[in-house]
């Protein structure tokens, strides 16, 4: 099959059913909205099931009950509806279950707006729910790249037994590019046979619960999951360099949308021979400290740029480890930051008006 | 190459299909190529546009403030857009519904009466293929037959829509490069 | 000798955590028999609330979730979902199922998911140690009503059986009292039509069970037992509210 023309949200949820999950649960936000357009005509092509239920708080139990059934499930929602489902993804990466939430990130806090946002950085990567926990969490900056981390995102989670969530914006998923289905791996299959739910019959009860009073396996329990991040911390790190050949003084740290921006502006700049790097983080949790600091350390400074007041930054600063200064650049709001901004911060930074 | 264009103007006008289907023709040309709609509250109604870019290496920005060229098919997209796009770029302005000029003179504004070519043509709803193939004429951006096929695509379940499109594409095309409908403003290089 | 009494296969051999006088096990004995019975046990997947019955999974011998609280419809609804071949339950109390999660089980029934649940009403927060719960009758002392339940203030009781029978989506609805023998053997009855109509894929159904709570109403069990049928029973009328076959 050639390549199809789709719109980042209608590509995702294509994906998720190339990578087997024929069950979808969502409830209404934009700017994901297509995405459960698209699946209610495509789930009963598939066999599949989409359901439209009452609130994103049942949307995250749903997904409890689906994976804990054994199967590839997921939904889609955006940054209100995601404060929603903390609470049931806590309890989801508590009873080590898979699943996949792509959150399409609007402006925020509070109803915000609906226009692209990367505020929900730390939500994703750094908790929303309660307790000692970490959603895997990839960051697309094109549709090809979204469809091939929504296939990626339940191959980990069934491998790690973890939810891991895709955090894009409406500008992924409202755009349309075009995507390749066909290069795409296999999905991989795990055997679930010892934990799901599936009747107890010639074996005894499987049980799958969070809930533990005595501090003592609660512990034993918290520190496996703890080996187990570990593991994704050694394993599962990604992301991208680009224009660091020449060994540029700066370089810029930006993920997803905004990071491709930040290209049209390296590429502006290096008309003006300034040369500047990027190193755009793919997996934002497990975060690339090593390779950042790898690449910062032979530059003489950072900038981070964000659609967020200065989340990503942090996570900068860990890695840099005070070594080299840091700066920061963000528009927040729904405002996508233009290349010249971004060429003007840089030469800001170089003394050069 | 790199080329982008932002086509603009009343929801209902067609105008996010004329940009895909543009968008597809590239693909098909091989091409990189991104597609972005304005969404959210501002489809309801008023202004609806979106952005097409065409280039032959990986697109980096998807968000163009100030676009290279425009297609505008009403006179709000004509105020709202054409004092934002970059010098030397074409204006593809619908004369049918425009009454005025953008007022720079350092475009190339092209006047084209798509709703009037549209309805010589007893296709009065292809006001957009008209401008999609008169962009297309000018700009040689991507091949008509490109655009040709991706209107076959699009409308392969609805078949009796293609040749009257198409036709419309081919009349846009045409009309696009003739003297009487091209309009050069002092100073300008076309 | 000829066995003519024994533990359902369903349960485990567990001693229960339940306080004395209450009737959670007469509940799980009734849910477990019917399992055993229909030969349910190997397909069941039983979900557990949060509340007394949070441990539920300890005693029934079968696979089981721990919800997290309210949400056991939307898990019992992923469940059924994903593998239409399981026999799912919630087993859920009244701040679990009335309360916090008034909105899944509303919406379950309402799209007549296939699952069965089983609503136990004692009129109090048990777990917590006794707060108002949506079903307090009026007057009713607790923690939080340390006055009795002023319905000027904090309404009247929510039936949730009569409620859930208004949706025109078909379902069978039924409440049932475990406080006195009959109403024990029409609790299991109940409890079995429940299962019969999910095993036989008919729709979704609701066993709503008027239950003790000695420790939290303050009385001893043999009077907690008398309560359920001097004040429960008169205003939350026993019966079936409402069948698959007719058509509300």
């Amino acid at each position: 099959m050639a390549k199809l023309l789709m719109k980042g949200n209608e590509a995702i949820a294509e994906a998720a059913i190339r990578a087997g999950a024929k069950h979808y649960f969502a409830y209404p936000i934009t700017p994901q909205n297509e995405v459960s357009e698209y699946l209610s005509r495509r789930m009963p092509e598939v066999g599949g099931c989409f359901l439209q239920m009452e609130s994103e708080v049942a949307v995250i139990n749903t997904l409890f009950g689906a994976a804990a059934a054994g199967i590839r499930a997921f939904t889609t929602s955006s940054s209100p509806g995601i404060s929603l489902m903390s609470e049931g993804l806590s309890y989801i990466t508590a009873a080590n279950l898979p699943t996949v939430v792509v959150n399409m990130c609007r402006a925020g806090p509070g109803l915000g707006g609906i226009l692209p946002s990367q505020g929900d950085y730390r939500q994703m990567t750094k908790g929303g729910g309660h307790g000692d926990y970490h959603l895997i969490v990839l960051a697309p900056a094109s549709v090809q790249e979204a469809v091939e981390l929504m296939m990626l995102a339940f191959d980990l989670a069934d491998k790690y037994r973890n939810p891991v969530g895709i955090l894009a914006d409406g500008l992924i998923g409202q755009m349309m590019e075009p995507v390749d289905f066909d290069a795409l791996p296999k999905p991989t299959v795990y055997d679930k046979s010892d934990w799901i739910t599936d009747g107890a019959k010639n074996r005894e009860p499987h049980l799958i619960r969070t809930l533990f009073l005595d501090p003592v396996p609660g512990e034993i329990e918290n520190r496996k999951r703890a080996e187990k991040y570990r593991q994704i911390e050694k394993n599962e790190t990604r992301y991208e360099i680009y224009n660091l050949e020449n060994h540029p003084k700066l370089v810029i740290v930006a993920f997803g949308t905004i990071a491709r921006v930040c290209k049209t502006a390296i590429d502006e700049l290096k008309t003006m021979g300034i040369e500047v790097g990027l190193f755009r983080p793919i997996s934002l949790y497990p975060f690339p400290y090593t390779e950042l600091m790898q690449v910062g350390e032979k530059a003489q400074m950072l900038l981070s740029v964000e659609m967020s007041n200065g989340q990503l930054i942090d996570d900068v600063k860990m890695a840099m480890q005070g070594k080299k200064p840091i700066h920061f650049y963000g528009r927040q709001g729904g405002i996508v930051p233009a290349p010249d901004e971004i060429v003007e911060e840089a030469k800001k930074l170089f003394n050069v008006s | 190459m790199y080329l982008e264009v932002k086509f603009a103007g009343f929801g209902g006008q067609g105008i996010m299909l004329a940009g895909k289907l543009l968008a597809e023709a590239a693909m098909m040309e091989g091409k990189q190529v991104v597609w972005i709609p304005s969404y959210g509250p501002e489809m309801r109604g008023g202004t609806a546009y979106c952005t097409v870019v065409i280039a032959t290496k990986p697109i980096g920005s998807p968000i163009i403030n100030n676009p290279a060229n425009i297609v505008v098919m009403n006179r709000p997209s004509l105020e709202k857009f054409a004092p934002m796009m970059k010098p030397n770029g074409i204006c593809l302005v619908n004369s049918s519904l425009i009454p005025i000029t953008s007022g720079r003179n350092d475009i190339i504004e092209i006047r084209l009466p798509c709703n009037d070519v549209a309805i010589a043509l007893n296709n009065p709803k292809a006001a957009n293929m008209v401008a999609l193939g008169g962009f297309v004429g000018l700009t040689q951006c991507v091949s008509i037959q490109s655009v040709e096929i991706a209107v076959k695509n699009e409308f392969h379940t609805k078949a009796k829509f293609i040749e009257p499109n198409i036709a419309a594409i081919r009349k846009g095309a045409e009309l696009a490069v003739t003297d009487e409908v091209r309009v050069k403003y002092e100073g300008v290089k076309v | 000798m000829e066995l003519i009494f024994k533990k359902p296969e369903s349960l485990t051999d567990t001693i229960t955590h339940y306080c004395p006088g209450c009737t959670h096990g007469v509940i799980h004995r009734i849910v477990a028999e019917v399992l055993d019975e229909l030969g349910l046990r190997e397909r069941a997947v039983g979900v557990a609330p949060v509340g007394c019955s949070v441990l539920a999974y300890n005693y029934f011998y079968c696979d089981f979730l721990e919800a997290a609280h309210g949400r056991a419809p939307a898990f019992a609804t992923g469940l059924k979902r994903a593998n239409p071949n399981l026999i799912v339950f919630t087993y859920q109390g009244d701040g679990d199922l009335a309360s916090i999660g008034g909105n899944e089980i509303l919406h379950a029934a309402n799209r007549g998911e296939k699952f069965t649940t089983i609503f136990v009403n004692n009129a109090v927060y048990g777990m917590t140690g006794g707060q108002m719960a949506p079903t307090t009758l009026p007057g009713q002392v607790t923690t939080t009503t340390p006055f009795g339940r002023k319905v000027d203030d904090v309404g009247y009781p929510i039936r949730v059986a009569e409620l859930l029978a208004t949706l025109r989506t078909p379902s069978y609805i039924a409440r049932t009292s475990v406080h006195n023998s009959e109403g024990i053997i029409a609790t299991k009855k109940a409890m079995r039509k429940a299962f019969s109509y999910q095993k036989e894929n008919v729709c979704f159904s609701l066993v709503e069970v008027l239950s003790t709570c000695p420790t939290n109403w303050g009385i001893p069990p043999k009077q907690a037992a008398e309560w359920v049928g001097e004040h429960m029973v008169p205003y939350y009328p026993l019966g079936e509210f409402k069948t698959p076959e007719k058509v509300h």
